[in-house]
């Protein structure tokens, strides 16, 4: 017999649901008077430093379904690569970052849009610097346990190449599920495929 | 107050937790994602995570039995109230909860939800709390009634409460559902039998609390959540090799 170990498990994953808007954008969804506001408008207010993009995509399933009800999360740096956290240790981040969104795609058209500032270098525990990217996290009716994954910026080819994490990506050529792509100035197109040949790199972390 | 710990997340137990991929819950099976998951260990981007101050709550803000109209809510009255943790045991103050349900009747305030049961016309069917510097926290609203669900020809989802919550690392972040204790309708659905092991799922029934329950107003039910721990310790590897 050894001692025991104590440590507890998890509280596990269940689905969102299809009406996850009614606890968390009940104003988008129209369920008006209960909160002011739905939290995590825009992780950014005027005045942020860095270059002002738009990110506009969908979700789309295993038979080319874009999603109408799925929710998303993204987390961010600054310009400067720092988080508004209070874990942030290295530095004080843009106070007009708050770093954390909340978007709910379209009923109708299932698109989602995120107006952020581009992140800066955020360093790896290695010490190697990891690529701009926003974190984003995804649940909807049908996803059991929300699934992580990354914008990255296809016009950062230097950064992304030598980011550690997009380095544990063994079969390269899903790197490019993760690049945001330019169409225009500031702004980018990133859809998700949840199945199929442009599945996205999704991650463990 | 608790002291912060802000070391790598615990690695996420895949096998406790519900597959993507779960045939009998039929929406999954073009939702899950087919190629394995890119693990690597959490960076400061999970590690890190948005702050939520009890300062940004409104009064009744955990009180889904008046929060809509300032009317009561119909339906049996119920506090929900428990504390979260980390996998090593400790609280985590400042968590940001939130529920949503159906009214007691199982119907949705949402517009895709066409069940036939009524409306309440005083129930949202929302609430949200920050937890206190011992991890606790608690809600005031009606037990939800169950309701059926086009999956299988005759699903009933049983009785049950969409919870969301942070952590202090966007790694952490988690959304389940919390269940009734005694409810026939749990082993039955094809949601909750998306977990594999029936010890995870009796980690999501909350039992009936008579000590925390108060006469003749409400019965108590007791949900505690855990989250992803964090690691603490001097041995960190540096890229020094300090």
């Amino acid at each position: 017999m050894v001692q025991k170990l104590d440590t507890l498990r998890e509280t596990p994953s269940q689905t969102a649901g299809p009406y996850v808007h009614i606890g968390c954008v009940p104003n988008f969804l129209g369920n008006k008077g209960i909160y002011p506001a739905d939290l995590g408008l825009s992780p950014v207010a005027k005045g942020a430093r860095g270059e002002a993009i738009t990110i506009t995509g969908s979700v789309i399933d295993g038979a080319g379904m874009v999603l109408r009800d799925v929710m998303l999360e993204s987390w961010q740096a600054d310009a400067a690569g720092l988080f508004p956290s209070p874990h942030e240790k290295r530095g004080k981040a843009d106070p007009k970052v708050s770093g954390w969104c909340r978007f709910a795609a379209d009923f109708e058209s299932g698109l989602f849009t995120l107006k952020t500032i581009k992140p800066g270098r955020v360093p790896h525990a290695s010490g190697k610097p990891m690529a701009p990217h926003i974190a984003l996290w995804i649940v909807a009716r049908g996803i059991n346990t929300g699934l992580q994954t990354r914008i990255y910026f296809d016009d950062e080819a230097k950064a992304n190449a030598e980011c550690p994490i997009l380095a544990r990506i063994e079969h390269r050529a899903r790197v490019a599920t993760l690049l945001a792509k330019r169409s225009g100035k500031g702004a980018y197109r990133f859809d998700i495929h949840l199945q199929g040949e442009a599945e996205t790199v999704f991650f463990d972390l | 107050m608790t002291a912060p710990v802000n070391g790598p997340l615990y690695p996420r137990d895949r096998l406790w937790h519900p597959p993507a991929y779960a045939p009998g819950y039929k929406t999954s099976v073009t939702r899950a994602p087919q190629r394995a998951l890119v693990a690597a260990a959490s960076t400061l981007s999970e590690e890190t995570g948005p702050a939520f101050g009890r300062d940004m709550l409104g009064e009744r803000d955990n009180n889904l039995i008046l929060n809509f109209t300032g009317k009561p809510a119909i339906g049996e009255r119920v506090i929900l109230h428990g504390r979260v943790r980390d996998q090593s045991g400790r609280p985590v103050p400042g968590v940001l909860l939130e529920i949503w349900q159906a009214n007691a009747g199982g119907r949705y305030r949402h517009k895709m939800d066409h069940y036939l049961a009524p409306l309440d016309p005083n129930f949202g069917g929302c609430g949200r709390t920050v937890t206190n510097d011992e991890g606790a926290y608690e809600f005031l609203t009606v037990r939800p009634g169950a309701y059926p669900w086009p999956n299988g020809p005759n699903d009933w989802r049983p009785s049950h409460i969409h919870v969301s919550v942070f952590g202090s690392g966007f790694g952490q972040r988690l959304i389940t559902q919390m269940y009734f204790e005694g409810d026939p309708l749990i082993p039955l659905c094809p949601i909750v039998r998306t977990i594999p092991s029936q010890e995870a799922i009796d980690s999501l029934v909350a039992p009936l609390d008579m000590n925390a329950s108060i006469g003749m107003d409400a019965r108590a039910y007791r949900f505690d959540i855990v989250l992803r721990g964090r690691r603490q310790t001097f041995f960190e590897n540096r890229p020094e090799g300090m």
